[in-house]
């Protein structure tokens, strides 16, 4: 056997960590080792650590020991390896079974957030520990504070949404949704939000649409070239006719003579031009195949199969002879 | 880093002119899924213990998809499938971890690929998926709780593996997964959250699974898919993030389930 001695620099300068196996606290239990597989050649050092914790962890999963001593190995376990789902669970029923301060592990688990937020272990301990308490008053600015760093981070936002429909905390969140725009009025995440709140307080009413189709399009304007916008400003109407709406026209009409090579704006301009050709309209249906046409060979070619397979399907829907459903009539495939 | 289109910054990466690697590397894939199962000391091993079985699903399909299934040790992995059997019917990733969802998925699948579902109890691991169910017809990972729409697609997948999609009520299964498609006609984990391609792919597919794939608005989904390739070619998982190659399978698979995989450009 040939000892590779690779130590982390944590644990070259940390002379506090000792063994489980040197410890006498823990001489009463037999640590289970991996399964083994056969013999290797090369052993590298810096995995000994792990294996010294792990081989404890798995005595203890067999056992079923809960006690205090037990909390912190999970401590050391999930330092190893935050990622381990076996380990948090059990650390979870650990905790229940000895009683432990929660107001301490919400204290513990905010660090781990703080430091591995895209993992979803640590999240999911928080909400159970929040379940445990009922206690939401700080998840607030937990994920304010994640999302600070990261403000696409999923598990965040996720989290921010359980809380704020569980306790109703829905009172400023269309604020801090707004302040994550002006941040970065392309995070999605964040537009994500905003519809999520409406949907769940007022509901798109006519004045809420209003309102909100006042609120997304100067960002439109500002940054035509971005998904987010666009797509919330569809989700506001979707259930109203985009060529009905005069704040969408003029804001087409605006960007389109500025020519703004916006794949976004054309689409919609294609959307409102197939409505006109539903009624009837043949010039619409034929400013709508001359956009596509646009997209699929200069702005957008990188979709160029969508942009014709659009065309096809408003020629075989809205066309001299035809009537009726395009999706039905229509094989996507080319 | 960022691209500049039309001059708009785009969230992308800048691929190198000239690469070193111009073809797929099958043989050295190959070799590397054989050796990983073999190093049971390595690092990577060691932390991956929490998931293994899944792990190994993805190492013999890799290998089955190249045509090396043969190198992997067969009678060592039955082995290690029934080791992870819990008397609740479910399986766990590895022995001595709680049984789940994910790890009852992938010990199915496994035996399937091996043609070996004969030494299951069916009727057990049914059981499991089913006990999981919960009246608004989500489904969570394990008895302790989390609902995803990863585990509607897990539970369907593992039924209609076995044969026992009669075992569940699918309508309520449908009614709650569509509970949770967006605005955007896109899907996410619980209703409301955001659109996520890998959401989507379990969504769309537990869907088609359950023969309800009309449900999803396919011209407006097919289109936020194929809106997730980038100029350099690579796929995102949801709008203004960086490529990763495992959307490339979240967002192709989902739209070769929805018939319109050629909406991105190969």
């Amino acid at each position: 056997l040939l000892y590779l001695i690779v130590m982390s620099e944590e644990e070259y300068n940390s002379e506090e960590y000792i063994y489980y196996s040197a410890r006498p606290e823990w001489k009463d239990v037999q640590p289970l080792p991996q399964d083994d597989g056969p013999n290797p050649v090369v052993r590298i050092a810096y995995t000994e650590k792990f294996k010294d914790v792990y081989g404890y962890m798995r005595a203890v999963l067999r056992s079923g020991e809960k006690s205090q001593r037990v909390l912190d190995l999970t401590t050391d376990a999930i330092d190893c390896n935050p990622a381990n789902y076996t380990v948090w669970h059990y650390r979870r029923q650990v905790l229940q079974a000895i009683n432990a301060d929660l107001n301490e592990e919400m204290i513990f688990i905010a660090d781990v957030i703080l430091s591995e937020p895209k993992n979803y272990q640590v999240w999911y301990h928080r909400q159970k520990l929040v379940e445990w308490t009922e206690d939401p008053a700080k998840e607030l600015s937990l994920t304010a504070e994640v999302l600070e760093e990261d403000g696409k981070n999923y598990h965040s936002w996720q989290h921010r949404q359980w809380i704020v429909q569980r306790y109703g905390l829905w009172d400023g969140e269309l604020d801090f949704t707004d302040e994550m725009i002006k941040k970065d009025l392309r995070n999605n995440s964040a537009w994500n939000q905003r519809y999520f709140i409406v949907s769940n307080t007022t509901g798109f009413t006519d004045d809420v649409i209003e309102r909100e189709l006042q609120y997304v399009i100067p960002l439109v304007r500002k940054a035509p070239n971005n998904e987010s916008t666009w797509n919330y400003l569809h989700g506001v109407l979707k259930d109203k006719r985009l060529s009905e709406q005069p704040l969408v026209r003029t804001l087409c009409d605006y960007l389109y003579n500025q020519h703004v090579p916006s794949s976004h704006l054309l689409s919609t301009m294609v959307e409102i031009y197939e409505e006109e050709a539903e009624k009837g309209n043949n010039e619409s249906l034929q400013s709508a195949l001359e956009l596509c046409h646009k997209l699929a060979t200069k702005v957008d070619p990188i979709r160029q199969q969508y942009w014709e397979y659009t065309s096809r399907r408003l020629t075989i829907a809205y066309g001299a002879e035809s009537k009726g459903s395009s999706e039905d009539k229509t094989n996507p495939d080319p | 880093s960022i691209i500049i289109i039309m001059g708009t910054p785009v969230k992308d990466v800048q691929l190198p002119d000239n690469p070193a690697i111009k073809s797929l590397l099958l043989d050295k894939h190959a070799s590397y899924v054989e050796a990983f199962e073999k190093n049971k000391d390595d690092y990577d091993y060691c932390m991956t213990e929490f998931l293994r079985i899944s792990g190994i699903y993805w190492g013999l399909t890799a290998m089955d998809l190249m045509g090396q299934l043969h190198r992997m040790n067969k009678d060592e992995v039955l082995e290690f499938v029934q080791s992870c059997r819990h008397p609740s019917g479910g399986f766990s990733p590895a022995p001595n971890h709680d049984p789940h969802l994910l790890y009852t998925l992938s010990a199915v699948q496994i035996l399937v690929l091996y043609d070996k579902l004969e030494i299951l109890d069916v009727d057990s691991v049914v059981k499991f998926v089913t006990e999981l169910q919960r009246p608004d017809g989500s489904f969570t990972g394990d008895k302790w709780g989390e609902v995803d729409t990863r585990f509607s697609f897990c539970a369907v997948a593992t039924l209609a593996l076995l044969n026992r999609l009669d075992a569940v009520n699918i309508d309520i299964i449908v009614k709650f997964i569509l509970s949770c498609m967006n605005f955007d006609g896109g899907f996410g984990v619980t209703p409301g959250s955001e659109s996520h391609a890998g959401q989507i792919y379990c969504c769309v597919g537990a869907l088609a699974i359950t023969g309800r794939l009309y449900e999803v608005k396919a011209d407006q989904l097919g289109w936020w898919l194929c809106e997730r390739q980038l100029p350099s070619g690579g796929l995102n998982g949801r709008p203004e993030k960086l490529p990763d190659v495992c959307y490339s399978w979240w967002v192709l698979a989902s739209l070769s389930i929805i018939g319109r995989i050629h909406w991105i450009d190969k």
